[in-house]
C-alpha cells in the first residue's frame, strides 16, 4: 500500500485544504413546499434534505409531555448514499445519531412554550463523505428557523479531529480512516458557546483534546455565519419580490391619478 | 392537519373548474408541469437523478450488486425497485416501513421498467447459476406535490441512464472503478391520468389528486408499446376513456423522453 501524505510540506491536506479549513458549504432554506420548514445542504460531497413539521399534537396521547414539546429528530441515509448499498432499514448508527441530534436541538428550541406537541425533524442523507451528522444538524437548525419555531440560537455543528498527528477541522473520509484518527463531532449555540452535541472516538491526550476542541469552536462559528447568510438571503429575496409588487401597484395608482378615465373604462 | 382545510377548498375549486375544462394552476388538461432534471446527484450511487415535476421532488439512486441468480433463471440478473415516502415530503407521511402506497408506487415503476425489456437481464449474468448483477433502484420522495408515479419513473429512468457498472476483478467489485455503462435499449416511462368529474387530465397535482375519482398510469416505450398499467382510486374508467389515455400516454411520454438526450 502506498503511504498517504495527510499533510504535505505546504501544510495542505489530501483535498488541498488547510488544517483549519472547512469544506465548501452551501445551504438553501425553504426547498420543500409541503413541509412547514425545510433546508438543503451541500457540505463537501455530503448532501442532505431536512423537513420540519410542528409543533403539532403528539400522537399517541400517552407520549405527550404536559411541560414541553417533544423534539423528534429522525436521521436516515439513502441506500445509495454510501459506498456499499445500505439496507433501507434504520441501523443502530442512525438511531443513535437521531437521539443525540434531537437532544442538541431541544436545548435551542423553546420547547416549554409548546406542551403536548411534537416538533418533527426529518433528515435524509443522499451522498456522504464523513461529517453527515454535523451537516444534517446544521441544516436542521436552518429548517427550524425557516419553520418559524422559536429558538434561543441556531445550532452550528462541525467535526474536528486528528489524522497522522495533526489536529484538523472537518475530517474527510480518508482522514477519518487514518490509523491514529480521532473524530469529534461538535455542535454549539454560537452566541453563548454552549455545547449541545459532543461525541468522540479515538484516543487522545487532554492537551490535544483542548487544541481540537478550540479549533472545533472556530469551525462552528464559521458554520454559524454561513447559516445566517443562507437565512438572510431567503428574506432578502422575499423583500425584493415584495418591493417589486409594491412598485407595480404604485405605478398603476400613479397612472390612474394622472388619467382618471382609466377607472371608468374598467380594467385594461 | 393544519393545511387540510385549504386542500379541501382547493379540491372543491378543482372540481368546479374542470366543468369548464380548466385547471387550478392554469394548465391545459393534457399539459405536464415543468420538468427539471439533475443527473449524477449522488456520487456514491452508481447512477442517480433528482427530478422536479412542478413542486414534486424525487431522488432516485441506483446501486449494482452481485448476488446468486434466481433458480428459475440461472443465466439472468434482475432489478429491484424500492420506494420511500419520506415523512418530510408530506404532513401525512409517517416514518416506518413502506406502506401500501409506497409498495404500489415501487411495484408499478418496477413493472414499467422490467416488462419493457429495456434492461436485458441475460446481459447481467456473470457466472451462470452462481453470480449475476442485481440493479437496486431506490426511490426517495422528498416533496409530494402530486403525481409521484410519473416523477418516480422519470427519476428512475434518469438514474438508469446515468448508471455505470462497477469493474470486476476475480468476480468481485472494485470500488470506485467502472467497466462501462448499464445498457438501456429503450426509455420506459409512466404517464398518469386523473379522472375528475368525468374529465381526464394528465399529471395531477395534489389538489387534483384530492378531487379525482380514479387514476390511471400507463407505462410506454418509444416503440409505441405498453409495459405496464395500473388503475387506482375508487372510481372507474370506460373503455373509451382508457383508449383515449393510451393514445395520450404515447404522445406525452414521447415529449418527456426528449428531456433525456442520451441513448
Amino acid at each position: 500500500m502506498e503511504e498517504i501524505v495527510y499533510v504535505n510540506a505546504e501544510g495542505k491536506r489530501i483535498d488541498g485544504r488547510k488544517l483549519d479549513e472547512l469544506r465548501p458549504i452551501k445551504i438553501i432554506p425553504s426547498v420543500l413546499s409541503r413541509a412547514e420548514g425545510s433546508a438543503y445542504i451541500e457540505w463537501g460531497q455530503n448532501k442532505a434534505l431536512v423537513g420540519v413539521f410542528g409543533p403539532r399534537e403528539a400522537i399517541p396521547q400517552h407520549i405527550q409531555d404536559p411541560t414541553k414539546a417533544i423534539v423528534n429528530y429522525v436521521y436516515r441515509m439513502a441506500t445509495f448514499s454510501v459506498p456499499d448499498r445500505k439496507s433501507p432499514k434504520p441501523g443502530r448508527r442512525e438511531i443513535e445519531i437521531s437521539k443525540v441530534s434531537g437532544e442538541a436541538l431541544a436545548k435551542a428550541i423553546f420547547v416549554e412554550r409548546f406542551p403536548n406537541t411534537t416538533i418533527d425533524i426529518y433528515v435524509h442523507i443522499f451522498d456522504s463523505n464523513a461529517g453527515t451528522r454535523c451537516a444534517a444538524l446544521t441544516a436542521a437548525s436552518v429548517a427550524l428557523a425557516d419553520a418559524g419555531i422559536p429558538m434561543r440560537d441556531l445550532v452550528s455543528a462541525c467535526a474536528v479531529g486528528r489524522a497522522a498527528g495533526h489536529i484538523m477541522l472537518d475530517l474527510c473520509k480518508e482522514e477519518e480512516d487514518a490509523t491514529d484518527a480521532v473524530d469529534m463531532p461538535l455542535a454549539i449555540m454560537p452566541r453563548t458557546k454552549e455545547v449541545v452535541l459532543l461525541q468522540m472516538d479515538g484516543i487522545i491526550s487532554k492537551e490535544e483534546w483542548k487544541e481540537a476542541f478550540e479549533l472545533g469552536l472556530k469551525g462552528c462559528q464559521q458554520v454559524y455565519e454561513i447559516q445566517k447568510k443562507a437565512l438572510k438571503r431567503k428574506y432578502e429575496e422575499i423583500a425584493e419580490e415584495e418591493a417589486k409588487a409594491i412598485e407595480h401597484v404604485d405605478k398603476q395608482l400613479k397612472e390612474i391619478s394622472e388619467n382618471p378615465e382609466l377607472l371608468r373604462g374598467g380594467n385594461k | 392537519m393544519r393545511d387540510d382545510i385549504l386542500w379541501e377548498l382547493r379540491s372543491d375549486k378543482v372540481k368546479e373548474l374542470i366543468k369548464v375544462s380548466q385547471r387550478l394552476d392554469g394548465r391545459g388538461l393534457f399539459e405536464y408541469r415543468p420538468v427539471q432534471i439533475e443527473t449524477g446527484f449522488s456520487k456514491n450511487a452508481h447512477g442517480s437523478c433528482r427530478i422536479r415535476l412542478g413542486e414534486t421532488d424525487v431522488i432516485v439512486g441506483v446501486k449494482m450488486d452481485i448476488a446468486e441468480p434466481y433458480p428459475d433463471s440461472p443465466d439472468e440478473g434482475s432489478i429491484t425497485v424500492g420506494a420511500e415516502l419520506m415523512p418530510m415530503a408530506s404532513p401525512v407521511f409517517e416514518p416506518g416501513p413502506p406502506d401500501q402506497n409506497a409498495t404500489e408506487l415501487a411495484r408499478v415503476v418496477d413493472r414499467c421498467i422490467r416488462e419493457s425489456k429495456a434492461i436485458d437481464f441475460k446481459k447481467l449474468s456473470i457466472v451462470e447459476g452462481e453470480k449475476a448483477w442485481f440493479v437496486f433502484i431506490d426511490i426517495y420522495i422528498a416533496n409530494d406535490a402530486g403525481n409521484l408515479f410519473d416523477a418516480s419513473s422519470l427519476a428512475a429512468l434518469g438514474a438508469l441512464l446515468d448508471t455505470k457498472i462497477p469493474k470486476l476483478e476475480d468476480d468481485k467489485i472494485v470500488k470506485g472503478e467502472y467497466s462501462g455503462k448499464l445498457e438501456l435499449s429503450k426509455k420506459p416511462l409512466l404517464t398518469t391520468f386523473a379522472k375528475i368529474n368525468g374529465k381526464i387530465v394528465v399529471d395531477p397535482a395534489t389538489a387534483e389528486e384530492r378531487a379525482m375519482d380514479a387514476r390511471l398510469s400507463i407505462g410506454t416505450t418509444e416503440e409505441a408499446l405498453m409495459s405496464a398499467m395500473q388503475k387506482g382510486g375508487t372510481g372507474s374508467f370506460t373503455q373509451a376513456e382508457i383508449e383515449q389515455c393510451i393514445e395520450l400516454a404515447f404522445q406525452k411520454s414521447d415529449e418527456l423522453r426528449k428531456f433525456f438526450k442520451v441513448g
